[in-house]
């Protein structure tokens, strides 16, 4: 279980988070939904210390992480795989070493093991034979599944997707949702997902959470959200340019 | 209002200046703990040593001849003719201590210096740093240790080499080009350049490998606002590091002591 605590986060005069509380159990999936900039990137990484707030707690399995030491802090960061929003992937590296890179890092597999895993993996993603070309030579939409792969490579228990559907072809968008569903029910991870798409949302969620000035405004089944009264969040789910969020 | 922009200038310097410090104690800590990155370690070795070798080797044979020539016309114009041979040891000193650490260490700022800049400043902006820490790969440990570790290894071999080419040079010149009598200048260098003089050089550029590195990775690190961002870290690595090198380069030549023996 993830318990996010009266987080704040500021770079310079940007005032990002401002009070974010968040609960995620264990084996939940949560899409959290928001504009563009509202932080929700910034909110996710905080919870594997790769940003760390202005003030506030975070609680992982009842760990407080905010203050850890480095090396404890990769006990933490081994429980989760990250999808960043634009794949990350290192782009001196083939796509197998990339996916194989938290492998060596968070197991003590041996290197045919490793290589069994990262071709599985790929395999999960419905990537095959890619395995000695360098990022440079994928498309958008396979770097970002190369990208799921490598975060889901060494059975994280909390997979963290930063909006795996965007820059996708909506086949290949539904497909990546579905994989994370099956996750979700085969080997009972958690899951949050950063997404625009409400219809996937709808989906896959078993809660939303939306991120709006800086707090999470309201939190709940999809059902909820849909008959939410609160016109911030009708004005986003419906993507309306009218209504309460300024929109340029 | 003036008083404030300067308080805040200050402030900013004391910051930056904070943010280094951390960065080296950091990254001194993680060369001297286990795990090493090996390979890492031995890729940087060819790329900062290896690929060097030409860029070196040029601009050590061309330091040696100018530096031979003007020392030359120093002797013929001050003491006469037939006394240029004395210039051997003036000449490898000369370069040994200041000529090639200086142009070893500019030439490795902006070849080194700047690609680690641009290297580790797009990892930055396409959040590849993020993904080694959620990869479990702390990046001070993955990217900064085996730089600086290679910069600080590989800076005095390079310097060694270029001295060598250097001071061929310059005899090259002399001897060769200019018909000075090969015996005396030869004596006189092997009798008055000390091997002190060349492991001054040689610690020298050791510091000024440190400093390529650390800058580099300082400001590629702290990139931020896509390709504008890596230009601007690259192009500060680059300013910052050669007048870090030729300032330092003064502070250490009057640190060490100029001679060994009395
Ligand atoms: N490392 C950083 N340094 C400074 N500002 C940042 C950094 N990361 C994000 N921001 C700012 O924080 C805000 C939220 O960004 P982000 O979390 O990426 O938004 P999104 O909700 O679209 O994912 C933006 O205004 C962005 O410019
Ligand atoms: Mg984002």
């Amino acid at each position: 279980m993830i318990k996010i605590v009266n987080l704040y986060k500021s770079f310079g005069q940007n005032k990002v988070l401002q009070g974010v509380d968040l609960t995620i159990e264990r084996g939940e999936t949560l899409v959290i939904i928001g504009q563009s900039g509202s932080g929700k990137s910034v909110l996710v990484k905080h919870l594997i210390g790769i940003i760390k707030p202005d003030r506030g707690n975070i609680f992982v399995d009842g760990v407080e992480i905010v203050n850890l030491k480095e090396d404890e802090l990769h006990k933490i960061r081994g429980k989760f795989g990250m999808l960043f929003q634009g794949a990350a992937l290192f782009d001196s590296m083939t796509v197998a070493q990339n996916v194989s890179f938290g492998l060596e890092r968070y197991t003590d597999y041996l290197p045919g093991k490793i290589q069994e895993v990262v071709e599985e993996s790929l395999a999960k993603v419905g990537l095959k034979g890619v395995e000695n070309l360098m990022p440079h030579e994928l498309s958008g939409g396979m770097k970002k599944r190369v990208g799921l792969a490598r975060a889901i490579a060494y059975w994280p228990e909390i997979i963290l997707y930063d909006e795996p559907s965007t820059g996708i072809d909506p086949i290949r968008a539904d497909a990546i949702i579905n994989l994370i569903d099956r996750m979700k029910k085969e080997l009972k991870v958690t899951s949050v997902i950063i997404t625009h798409d409400m219809t996937s949302s709808y989906k896959v969620a078993d809660r939303i959470a939306m991120l709006y000035g800086g707090k999470i405004i309201e939190i709940g089944t999809p059902e909820e959200i849909k008959r939410s009264e609160n016109q911030v969040i009708q004005q986003f789910i419906h993507g309306q340019a009218e209504g309460p969020i300024e929109n340029w | 209002m003036i008083n404030q922009s300067r308080y805040s200038l200050l402030f900013s310097f004391f910051q930056e200046l904070g943010e280094v410090g951390s960065l080296v104690g950091k990254t001194l800590r993680n060369i001297f703990r286990k795990p090493w990155e090996k390979n890492i370690f031995i890729q940087q070795l060819e790329e900062v040593g290896v690929r060097s070798l030409p860029v070196v080797s040029l601009t050590a044979a061309f330091g040696g001849l100018v530096f031979g020539l003007q020392t030359y016309i120093g002797f013929h114009r001050f003491i006469g003719h037939g006394s240029e041979a004395y210039g051997g040891p003036i000449i490898s000193l000369g370069l040994s201590k200041e000529i090639i650490p200086i142009l070893v260490g500019l030439m490795i700022s902006g070849r080194v210096g700047s690609a680690i800049a641009a290297e580790i400043g797009t990892m930055k902006i396409t959040e590849q740093i993020d993904a080694l820490y959620s990869l479990g790969a702390d990046p001070n440990r993955y990217l900064v240790a085996p730089r600086t570790l290679a910069c600080f290894i590989m800076l005095p071999c390079l310097t060694l080499y270029g001295d060598i080419i250097g001071i061929a040079a310059g005899y090259f010149y002399n001897v060769v080009l200019m018909g000075v009598n090969h015996f005396i200048y030869f004596e006189n260098t092997l009798l008055y350049l000390e091997i002190w003089d060349v492991i001054t050089g040689l610690i020298k550029a050791a510091f000024f490998g440190i400093i390529i590195a650390i800058v580099g990775c300082w400001q590629g690190l702290k990139a931020e606002g896509g390709a504008e961002g890596v230009g601007k870290a690259t192009t500060r690595t680059v300013v910052i590091a050669s007048i870090s090198i030729i300032i330092l380069n003064f502070l250490l030549s009057k640190a060490l002591p100029g001679t060994l023996s009395g």
